[in-house]
């Protein structure tokens, strides 16, 4: 935050003498984020939005109220937009959410850490694998158990095959909202290749409940360092092609370029992470500014944009694909040989193999997948990047098998709240490519 | 591999606001998250002496980018009268979270523009991450085949 020299006032000289103007800081937040189109229903009694309020006689200084969504096409989901306007000028704008709420943070509560990661797993379906990373790291955080270096390195692989996929989803339904329907076929096609790799390894496309609690569900399969290989050199021409359809394309350009520009300062205060944040140009990435996994070993670039616009954006998550896919050639070149999971008896079941042969093993076996472990109390907060900014996990433990409270500090609900400060003073079609561009998932957002 | 967990800070509810403004101007200039615990039904709390625990928690994140450190804020929220000043003069970015909690948990910020709940219906009765308020079930309708199969 800049302070003027004058502490309380400036002057300013206009047509009419000089004037005095109240410095920034002066007016109030609430006044503030009313200008700016952060709120819609002024506190005190709902004003703007009382429909006895607005004349049947539109005049031509009226403004009108209109909700977007939550069907639209171009809402993501379910997301519904309460937004001002004057003409076709957006004044304010207030995302209402709440449409997908499955309680998945009250679930949670019912469920046992193993169970846990099918749970969160389902909150953002683009990106389960940091869903139950993060669950993970926080559960085992509350454990205090060691995981092996290489269910380690598996987990950074996955990972960010995950983030490939994502910000590939990103571009094509990017690419549908502006109306460019080529990218929304390429960008599904080319997720379609990692996809296919996630399946072979987790045995599912999405919700793969692969990240557990103490490991990886399984080891990678034989072959993997080809399959990797083969993804690796098959996205690369393709962003090239996005290059060509969208970089530089005079019609993006135009639709993208100053359109939903967000300061960097008014990022951080609607607490913003993600692409979003950096496109402001602050290089806030947790993989590098607050290291987890192994991410201090590895090579890769913090991507950052300048203008924080919706083409910034664009540029952020394309060149994040690369960044990416630069990460996963350098783990697949690292992984050691060892275990994927972590031989603690407390957290691991014993191998199917002994089952057989061991009674001790089959109850073992039996109270750890009908009772589950338990965790010492305590609470903790992890966060991780995902696709999507700062994913984190709250865990309350009692003791008890059960995780007594488990909060998910969610990326898009916190991002969709700079949405109100992008599109304010746009226009109706721009509303639609500032949503697109950060990429809310409503799962994630109601959880 | 270390997981970061920062430190954790236990102020009064009177010292509240004052606490998250003082660490604002120390550089932590972003509130990632605000969330609430119900600790009814826990069996006991590992908290300072000095902090008399209460039913409810509202737990604050606060991030610093300038010197890479994470605090955690834990305020405790009598039952008898649920409310708490709203950081939004602070952090704006708060006001869903705030929300969110107020729908969850029923604590009431004072001073936020847009109380109102966020998640559920706004006619909804009771807040739903309350230990008290149950999970609910749907009757199972047809049980079983009538007469003999």
């Amino acid at each position: 935050m800049s302070h003027t020299d004058d502490e309380s006032r400036l002057v300013a000289e206009t047509s009419e003498g000089t004037q005095e103007m109240f410095s920034r800081e002066g007016t109030t937040a609430v006044e503030r984020r009313i200008e700016e189109g952060g709120i819609v229903r002024p506190p005190g009694g709902a004003t703007a939005l009382d429909a006895g309020d607005i004349d049947i006689e539109v005049g031509e200084d009226e403004t009108m109220i209109i909700n977007m969504g939550p069907q639209h096409p171009s809402t993501h989901g379910v997301l519904r937009i309460m937004m001002e306007l004057d003409g076709e000028t957006v004044l304010r704008a207030k995302p209402i959410i709440g449409y997908l709420h499955t309680g998945m943070e009250k679930t949670g509560e019912d469920l046992t850490y193993i169970q846990g990661a099918t749970n969160v797993t389902r909150m953002d379906y683009l990106s389960p694998l940091h869903n139950e990373l993060v669950f993970s790291m926080a559960t085992e955080a509350l454990l205090g158990v060691e995981i092996p270096e290489r269910a380690t390195w598996i987990r950074m692989l996955m990972v960010e095959l995950n983030r490939v996929s994502s910000h590939l989803l990103w571009m094509a339904t990017n690419g549908m909202d502006l109306a460019a329907t080529s990218m929304m076929i390429y960008g599904f096609r080319e997720r379609e290749v990692v996809l296919d790799f996630l399946e072979k390894v987790t045995g599912l496309r999405m919700n793969h409940n692969y990240i557990r609690p103490g490991g990886v569900a399984a080891d990678l399969p034989d072959g993997w360092q080809d399959d990797v290989e083969a993804i690796c050199q098959a996205i690369p021409p393709r962003l090239a092609e996005y290059d060509d359809l969208f970089t530089g394309q005079p019609i993006f350009r135009e639709r993208t370029e100053g359109v939903g520009r967000i300061s960097a300062e008014a990022a951080i205060a609607s607490s913003a992470t993600g692409p979003i944040l950096r496109s402001t140009g602050v290089p806030w990435d947790l993989r590098r500014t607050m290291p987890y996994l192994f991410y201090d070993q590895v090579d890769f670039d913090v991507v950052v944009g300048t203008y924080g616009d919706s083409f910034d954006r664009y540029a952020v998550r394309l060149n994040e694909i690369r960044e990416s896919l630069r990460i996963i050639r350098q783990v697949a070149d690292r992984i050691p040989e060892g275990d994927y999971r972590t031989l603690d008896k407390k957290v691991t079941p014993p191998p199917r193999a002994r089952i057989d042969e061991s009674m001790e093993a089959l109850i073992h076996h039996f109270k750890i997948f009908t009772e589950g472990f338990k965790v010492p109390e305590g609470e903790v907060y992890v966060a991780i990047e995902s696709p999507r900014g700062e994913l984190g996990c709250y865990l309350v433990s009692d003791g008890s098998p059960k995780p007594y409270r488990l909060h998910i500090r969610a990326p898009s609900f916190s991002n969709l709240q700079s949405m109100a400060n992008m599109v304010h003073g746009g226009l109706v079609a721009d509303a639609v490519a500032i949503i697109s561009s950060i990429d809310p998932i409503l799962g994630e957002v109601d959880r | 591999m270390a997981v970061m967990t920062g430190e954790v800070i236990h102020p009064s509810r009177d010292e509240y606001h004052q606490v998250v403004a003082g660490l604002k101007d120390e550089g932590f200039e972003m509130c990632v998250d605000v969330c609430g615990v119900d600790y009814l039904a826990h069996p006991g709390r590992g908290l300072p002496p000095e902090v008399r625990p209460e039913r409810f928690e509202v737990v604050v994140n606060l991030v610093s980018m300038e010197h890479r450190r994470r605090v955690r804020v834990r305020v405790q929220v009598p039952e008898s009268d649920p409310t708490i000043p709203s950081l939004f003069d602070l952090y704006p970015g708060v006001e869903a979270s705030e929300r969110e909690t107020f729908d969850m948990f029923g604590i009431h910020f004072a001073d936020h523009p847009d109380m109102t709940r966020i998640l559920m219906p706004e006619d909804w009765e009771g807040h739903p991450l309350r230990k008290d308020y149950s999970v609910g079930r749907v009757p199972v309708q047809f049980k079983e085949a009538p007469g003999e199969r």
